[in-house]
């Protein structure tokens, strides 16, 4: 709704909204001092050394480059982040849309039954240690006693101390879980469409529902597209409970180190702040990074 | 003769036959076009392929909930199955000691488990209350009216979807021991307020609520603050019990990052003793699975309480370009 007073000057339009500042500022003063604030001081703490005891100490670059040159750990964690964010992204996005647009045309309890089963995970994502149990070393896990009892292995397999198979059990667990709020969004999106669409381009001769797809259904939930995106991005970049709960911490070989275990590791257990937030720093312009990619991505979408 | 016989009776079947076949065809068309209405199968759509997509979807789904299936079976096991091999999936002899054990088990460590399952609701319940009122505040505000800086506090708030609070943690610390908040409730509690997802849906859902309504209270002479407890609220109630299922699934998940800030036990969540109970391994399959039980439930009923109320919001969450 448009304040009748838009064209009186500015100091008297703030005034004359001092009730609307009211509204927001309880709202606004937590996410500045928890959300903005934070990241100005980490931008700013990147540059300096600083551990709790000693007064922070200017470095410049320093932790940016040790980051990169003498810290190896970093750089396997760097991989393991996108090596879980381009496998769980990706999949995880297409997949809550696949799964979203299949739902969309069923009759309504079978509709609500597999919003509740493909969402289920995401709300129970406190027991992923659950899946610690089903891929057990032993042959008490039920994925090792499952397979033994096929004779399709021999001996039990190590899932989760093997650095050859660690990342893949992360992988699928991460992707169980990966049908978030951009799932939900994509169903409400696509009940959003008006029939009059489907109808109106079958006379154009749209002939069945990949084509459907293409043309009517994914340009007109652009919007939803993009929410669906940051929310899958935001999510995949900062995978660690995961990691620390399946394969411990530290796990073989550093094999399940993600950049934000090694955030962790530096800011929480060692109070090396400064590098800490270098670290940080990196992760946040990764995601930034790739919204934009995605962004300019799903622009293309339809055409 | 008997030709003629022959070839009228042929013919006669044949008629038959066919006009049975005509009427078949039209009662299949009539059966296909009720099965078509029925569920609501629409244009370019072949019933065949729908009921192969239920059947599928089905069994992808089955495969879906296995490890909650698989947890909820386990908390009814008696310890003896647990160790069966091969194992089973469904409890051959169902029990409830796991759920009597959790006491004796969290008996040994020095926080009793009552203590963890108060803390994750008190965690819970507060930060999910003060999120959606001071969330739909100023999504209120910024949705609705236009005042110098609106549009940029919108555009921030909408910045800070793309990174995870994860990023804040390590000033965040700093923060809240400046605060002197470092090992209290306040450091999971009041951050929950500010989480950017909640403002960013009741803001684009309140885009939905129509001037006219406001401009009426306005010109009635009513204030701010009751239109807004009056009018406004009561309208956006499935924004707003979206918000409480996201907000409430967030903190009783993860208790808002709750092992960055907090280092005492007695104040650490239910996910915090459910992965310290699993770390005994198999051994402790049932107990854990028992908690793992309870922290599942809470969320998944508040969901299917709500869930058509969300459908109706997240329509609205669309970002545009």
């Amino acid at each position: 709704m448009r304040t009748q007073y838009a064209r009186e000057p500015f100091l008297r339009r703030i005034w004359k909204s001092k009730v609307f500042y009211l509204f927001l500022l309880p709202y606004a003063l937590v996410f500045f001092v928890f959300t903005v604030l934070p990241v100005l001081i980490s931008l700013w703490n990147s540059f300096t050394y600083n551990n709790l005891l000693e007064p922070a100490r200017f470095v410049g670059f320093d932790n940016y480059v040790r980051m990169f040159t003498q810290d190896a750990s970093f750089v396997q964690a760097l991989k393991n982040t996108f090596v879980i964010a381009l496998v769980t992204g990706p999949v995880g996005y297409l997949l809550s849309l696949f799964l979203a647009w299949l739902i969309n045309e069923m009759v309504r309890p079978l509709r609500t039954l597999f919003v509740l089963v493909f969402y289920a995970p995401t709300m129970s994502s406190a027991i992923y240690s659950i899946w610690g149990i089903l891929f057990s070393s032993d042959e008490y896990g039920y994925i090792n006693g499952f397979l033994m009892s096929l004779n399709l292995i021999d001996e039990p397999i190590s899932w989760l101390l093997d650095e050859k198979y660690i990342l893949g059990v992360v992988i699928i667990c991460v992707i169980w879980t990966s049908m978030g709020a951009g799932f939900l969004s994509f169903v409400a999106g696509l009940r959003n469409i008006d029939r009059q669409y489907y109808e109106a381009a079958s006379v154009d001769g749209i002939r069945n529902r990949w084509q459907e797809l293409w043309f009517i259904t994914l340009p007109m939930m652009k919007p939803q597209l993009m929410f669906g995106a940051i929310m899958s991005i935001t999510s995949s970049f900062s995978v660690h409970e995961v990691t620390m709960v399946l394969a411990g911490f530290p796990s073989t070989n550093n094999a399940a180190l993600t950049v934000v275990n090694h955030l962790y590791d530096y800011g929480y257990l060692r109070f090396e702040l400064g590098y800490a937030s270098a670290i940080a720093t990196v992760l946040f312009l990764m995601m930034l990074g790739a919204n934009k990619l995605v962004n300019m991505l799903l622009r293309r979408v339809g055409r | 003769m008997e030709n003629r016989k022959i070839r009228r009776a042929v013919s006669g079947t044949l008629s038959t036959v066919s006009s049975g076949v005509r009427a078949f065809r039209r009662g299949s068309a009539w059966v296909r076009h009720k099965i078509r209405s029925a569920f609501g199968i629409q244009l370019n759509r072949r019933i065949f392929g729908e009921i192969l997509n239920v059947v599928a979807l089905g069994l992808f789904g089955l495969v879906f909930i296995l490890p909650i299936v698989y947890t909820i079976c386990n908390a009814f096991k008696p310890s003896d199955e647990l160790f069966l091999f091969p194992p089973k999936l469904f409890p051959q002899r169902p029990t409830l000691e796991n759920f009597s054990d959790l006491s004796a088990l969290m008996g040994e460590s020095w926080v009793p488990f009552s203590r963890y399952v108060f803390n994750t609701i008190l965690i819970t319940a507060a930060g999910t209350a003060a999120h959606v009122i001071f969330a739909s505040m100023a999504a209120y505000v910024l949705g609705k009216y236009e005042f110098p800086g609106s549009k940029a506090f919108f555009a921030m708030v909408t910045a800070a979807l793309m990174f995870s609070p994860i990023i804040t943690s390590v000033p965040n610390m700093l923060i809240m021991s400046g605060l002197g908040w470092m090992d209290t409730y306040w450091a999971v509690i009041i951050p929950a307020i500010g989480q950017p997802l909640g403002l960013f849906l009741m803001k684009q859902f309140m885009e939905t609520l129509p001037d006219s309504i406001l401009e009426a209270a306005l010109i009635d002479g009513a204030r701010q603050p009751r239109i807004f407890f009056k009018i406004v609220m009561p309208a956006m109630k499935p924004a707003w019990l979206t918000l409480i299922i996201f907000s409430a699934q967030n903190l009783w998940n993860t208790g808002g990052n709750i092992g960055f800030y907090i280092r005492s036990e007695e104040l650490k969540n239910l996910p915090y003793a459910l992965n310290s109970i699993l770390t005994g391994g198999v051994a402790r399959a049932g107990a854990g699975s028992a908690v793992g039980l309870l922290l599942i439930s809470v969320p998944i009923i508040i969901f299917i309480l709500a869930q058509s109320n969300i459908i109706d919001t997240m329509t609205t969450s669309g970002m545009k370009e």
